[in-house]
């Protein structure tokens, strides 16, 4: 075992050694560590490579702002990508790995890239992989790239989503976070506190005790929606547990929103200011205080404000050799520079760095005396292992922006601040107010502006929006976009305050005048298993299954997906092909009798002394005459006069009304009906119950079904006489209530029996039971759908779409007939619904063998328009037998008899002829049977 | 994510309701012109700023009713039962 770390000044006696591996290798660190406090204390400096020069990459910061310390977390199906190991608490035998670099990362073949950098400026890629195609190029160049990859097989994680409510939320959990959670929860409001990190800025003991205040730590507040909903993302596990999830999705209301979220610290821009090795001076604080950990042996610290002083002293005073602190202010204040003559650290007033060296990790500095204006009067090098940079901070504001509140940029403070309170919002600590005190130059006005990065991430540089500028880009979200400024994986948040900067001094204007691109969600990283939660897999969208489902299943059934429904297609037997079953169960059907599941079928009762007339004010065909216990066909349409939905009328009772719609239309229709209901007539005294799922449908069907149903003894007289096609009878059927219409989507003798859904598959039984001698069989959907266009009968959706009024599929009639109003019924008269050359339902017979196909385009002789119409539905009569189909026909009823081509794609013409769309009993002599 | 004061329940998630276009749309007479009525089917305002609208609580209590929304800033700044103007002091919020 190695030991945990050359670089940490001191190790507590009781202080546990943690063993994980990078890149293959093992590392040691202690208990309490982060990945990154234990690369650092082991002296690895290398962690990445950067997007597209594969320049070795040091970690820079110490929290969510990370720009280089990206890395793969895991291996296999559970891995991780771009996890920032800054925020990684350290675990016994933690997998990781870093992003980039071939062979690896601290030797990265294709560093070759560096050294022709010129090459790949802005606009690079768009300007140089034109031929012949982005495409050919794209998986090359993602592949040199140097992101995370992202996990080939299914995440075996489990994660999870909670929404939650809460008066105040307090985001940040410093100090000024924590007295804002205190002084909430002292008020008695419901309270939660959220921290990105393992640890919190203060004392939270008592927090954590009180019924009122919820603590999450780990977790990040990424996004701010509408009406003040803030989703967290909290790392609960980081990971393989069998038990705990991976992460949770927080959606949370608050009533109030505490922002405690600090400030990011800016970097200096000079040339080579990205070598492994130099880092931000807070964050080498942040690294000294948690972890005792020195960012170097011989330490530069470089600032243009007096906040690196902190890290200076404080390193100094830890036993840490500070080579030289150099400040870009022309004056710094007294106490600082008494403070560090007391320290004996050397102090260059008015100087910035211009320039590093070394090769994978840092050797020196070059600093240049500032002077006046743009020249660099004097220059120095110093020779370092460790440059500790700070060009001042930014407040964290991305929260407050995305919540709509404006910001500008601050000329006196040189970052984006509010312009104006956002009402939900309260923000404390230095997030409301960053430290004081004039800033000193943090861009260098010297050096090669093609190596003095802005964009560590994204390896965007000084040259990069000068390009731009120069290719005359001058709004900012345009520069980003060309540049790609902000645009990686960490999404500038470093680099974000001297960006503007940069951009302002080359299109010589003031930042002020700039403003800023858009803040977006979410703020850091999530993981796409968060976003979606639970919602993956059989619960992304269940299925409605029909209380048949098992029985079926082990009947045989092919299912398939109907709307939201699973359905049987056909029951096929070995060795049958779909369309061969589906053949089958029809011959069935048409010479004896078979069984079927119409439960998914819409059923929504009305109720109350207006049902009839409520019901009547939506279809076409006129229902106020229909008697008790009949059943008419009808059709439902929109204002506009456009079909809507179609199904049966059955009048249960004096002020009882039973409407089926097709499957996939009854939540539509049952909607439809109670805003009709509730915004338009009032006054109707009915109401709306949906009770699909109530009952268990089966639509026994075949010149049969009266024997069969007969010897389950019914109570009912069935006898065409006494129970004729479209009407009702409630019966009592095998010591159940059942209700029994009959109605027929087949053209055959159709009983369609409803009984209470648990009660269905005792009927299911008998029904087989009493069936056998007869063949009785299942038939599944794709039979009922051939046997109802083999009748001609409409399919709502299939023949029908958008445009279809009632007159195009054969119902002109009766919706000119009824006298009283029905919605829609204004609209059947406008000019463009009772055109002469509308699309018109017709039935098709193919000429020869060629099967029709659903969607192939029709033509009429001599016709020179693009398309006369297409085919809606379409089969052929027998399993071997002629092609038949229904279409939608330019002026369609005027052309019978006639000869259309029909193209299939353009792949292939055939013929067809024109028919009726009726290809069997047109009488309807066996459904009147 | 909208949070939506239902006059029946009180506040609820946008996503409990369904959106149900303009409210208050005077439906000409069936004997006016096709154009008055082809103009009441199909041109809608869609207002930038304050405007009155329909919305179901569909996974609540089932209910319409107005929302007087402003499609800038998204607030709410009334709701207001169906058969209600929203004009008075009759609103219930």
């Amino acid at each position: 075992m190695s030991r945990p770390g050359p670089y940490r000044l001191k190790l507590a006696a009781d202080a546990a050694p943690v063993e994980f591996r990078f890149d293959g290798r093992e590392v040691c660190g202690i208990e309490g560590d982060t990945v990154a406090s234990a690369l650092l204390a082991n002296g690895i400096r290398v962690v990445s490579r950067s997007f597209k020069f594969h320049r070795p990459r040091g970690i820079f910061s110490a929290g969510y702002e990370e720009p280089n310390a990206l890395v793969q977390l895991h291996s296999g199906e559970y891995s991780i990508p771009c996890a920032r190991a800054t925020l990684i608490p350290l675990n016994a035998g933690l997998e990781v790995s870093s992003e980039a670099g071939w062979p690896n990362v601290s030797f990265d073949a294709l560093r070759i890239i560096d050294f022709v950098h010129g090459a790949f400026a802005a606009g690079f890629y768009n300007k140089t992989f034109l031929y012949p195609s982005w495409r050919v190029y794209e998986p090359i160049i993602r592949k040199l790239a140097g992101f995370g990859r992202a996990p080939t097989r299914p995440d075996p994680e489990r994660y999870e989503t909670r929404h939650a409510h809460c008066d105040v939320l307090v985001i940040g959990g410093g100090t000024p976070g924590i007295a804002a959670a205190r002084a909430a929860a002292a008020d008695g409001r419901r309270v939660i506190l959220v921290e990105q990190d393992g640890s919190f800025g203060g004392d939270i003991g008592q927090l954590l005790n009180c019924p009122n205040v919820r603590v999450l730590p780990r977790t990040a507040a990424v996004a701010y929606y509408d009406h003040d909903l803030v989703t967290l993302a909290e790392t609960v596990t980081g990971g393989q547990s069998t038990h705990r999830p991976r992460e949770r999705l927080w959606m949370v209301r608050a009533g109030r929103v505490v922002l405690a979220t600090g400030c990011i610290e800016q970097p200096l821009i000079f040339s080579n200011n990205d070598r492994p090795g130099i880092m931000l001076a807070g964050a080498a604080l942040k690294f000294l205080r948690r972890h005792s950990i020195a960012p170097g042996r011989e330490v530069v610290v470089a600032t243009n404000n007096d906040s690196a002083y902190i890290a200076a002293r404080e390193l100094r005073r830890a036993g840490v050799n500070i080579v030289a602190l150099v400040d870009s202010r022309e004056s710094t204040p007294d106490e600082l520079v008494k403070e560090m003559r007391a320290l004996e650290i050397g102090m260059h007033t008015h100087s910035l760095p211009i320039d590093s060296h070394g090769f994978s990790s840092l050797k020196g500095v070059t600093i240049g005396d500032l002077g006046s204006g743009m020249a660099v009067s004097s220059r120095q090098n110093l020779a370092c292992d460790a440059l500790l940079v700070s060009g001042g901070w930014s407040p964290t504001l991305h929260m407050f922006a995305q919540a709509g509140g404006k910001l500008k940029f601050s000329e006196n403070a040189r970052t984006f601040v509010p312009v104006a309170p956002h009402p939900s919002i309260e923000i404390v600590g230095s997030a409301g107010e960053p430290p004081a005190g004039t800033l000193g130059k943090r861009v260098s006005p010297v050096g090669d502006t093609a190596r003095q990065w802005v964009d560590l991430k994204h390896d965007v540089t000084v040259s990069d929006i000068e390009l731009a500028v120069r290719e005359n880009f001058t709004a900012v979200e345009h520069i980003k976009r060309y540049t790609t400024l902000g645009m990686s994986v960490d999404q500038g948040k470093v680099g974000q305050a001297p960006g503007i900067e940069v951009i302002a001094r080359t299109l010589g204007r003031r930042p002020s005048e700039l403003g800023h691109t858009t803040f977006r969600p979410p703020f850091v990283p999530v993981t796409l298993g968060t976003m979606v939660g639970r919602n993956v897999g059989d619960l992304y969208a269940p299925y409605r299954r029909s209380p048949f489902y098992a029985l079926q299943a082990s009947a045989g059934a092919l299912y398939e997906d109907f709307g939201e429904w699973q359905r049987p297609a056909v029951f096929p037997h070995a060795g049958e092909t779909r369309e061969q079953a589906m053949h089958r169960e029809v011959k069935r059907v048409r010479n004896g009798v078979g069984l079927y599941d119409a439960s998914p079928l819409g059923k929504i009762e009305l109720i109350g002394p207006d049902a009839l007339e409520f019901a009547d004010r939506f279809y076409i065909n006129n229902i106020m005459t229909l008697k008790v216990g009949r059943a008419r066909y009808g059709i439902m349409l929109r204002e506009t006069g456009i079909i809507f939905d179609d199904g049966t009328v059955v009048v249960l009772d004096k002020d009882r009304v039973l409407l089926t719609t097709t499957s996939s239309g009854a939540g539509r229709v049952a909607q439809w009906l109670e805003e009709w209901r509730q915004c338009e007539w009032p006054e109707l005294r009915v109401v709306v119950l949906p009770v699909t799922d109530q009952w268990a449908t089966v639509a026994l069907t075949g010149q049969h079904a009266r024997a069969i149903l007969e010897r389950l003894k019914p109570e009912c007289d069935l006898s065409n006489a006494a129970f004729p096609h479209l009407s009702f009878r409630a019966a009592n059927l095998l010591g159940s209530e059942a209700r029994i219409y009959r109605v027929s989507f087949s053209g055959e003798l159709t009983y369609e029996i409803n009984v209470p859904a648990n009660e269905g598959l005792k009927l299911w039984a008998a029904l087989l039971e009493e069936g056998r001698s007869y063949g009785i069989g299942p038939f599944g959907v794709d039979a009922l759908l051939h046997m109802r266009m083999e009748k001609g009968f409409l399919h709502v959706g299939a023949d029908t779409d958008g445009t279809t009024v009632p007159d195009d599929v054969g119902f002109g009639k009766p919706a000119a007939a009824k006298q009283s109003h029905y919605i829609g019924k204004r609209s059947l008269s406008l000019p463009e619904h009772v055109r002469p050359d509308r699309l018109q339902l017709v039935g098709l017979s193919g000429v020869g063998t060629a099967a029709l196909l659903v969607g192939s385009h029709l033509r009429l002789p001599g016709n020179e328009e693009p398309t006369d119409g297409w085919i809606t539905s379409a089969g052929s009569l027998s399993a071997d037998g002629a092609p038949i189909a229904m279409a939608m026909l330019r002026a369609g009823r005027n052309q019978m008899n006639k000869f259309v081509t029909v193209h299939d794609a353009g792949r292939n013409v055939t013929n067809a002829r024109v028919v009726a769309p009726v290809f069997y009993d047109p009488s309807g002599a066996r459904m009147n049977a | 994510m909208l949070n939506i004061p239902c006059p029946y329940c009180g506040p609820r998630d946008e996503t409990e309701f369904t959106y149900g276009g303009p409210s208050h749309v005077a439906r000409p007479d069936l004997d006016s012109t096709d154009r008055a009525w082809t103009r009441y089917l199909y041109t809608r305002q869609s207002t930038k700023g304050p405007y009155r609208e329909r919305w179901l609580h569909s996974f609540g209590c089932g209910r319409w009713f107005n929302v007087f929304r402003d499609t800038m800033t998204h607030e709410i700044l009334k709701v207001y039962r169906m058969g209600e103007s929203g004009e008075s002091s009759e609103s219930t919020r």
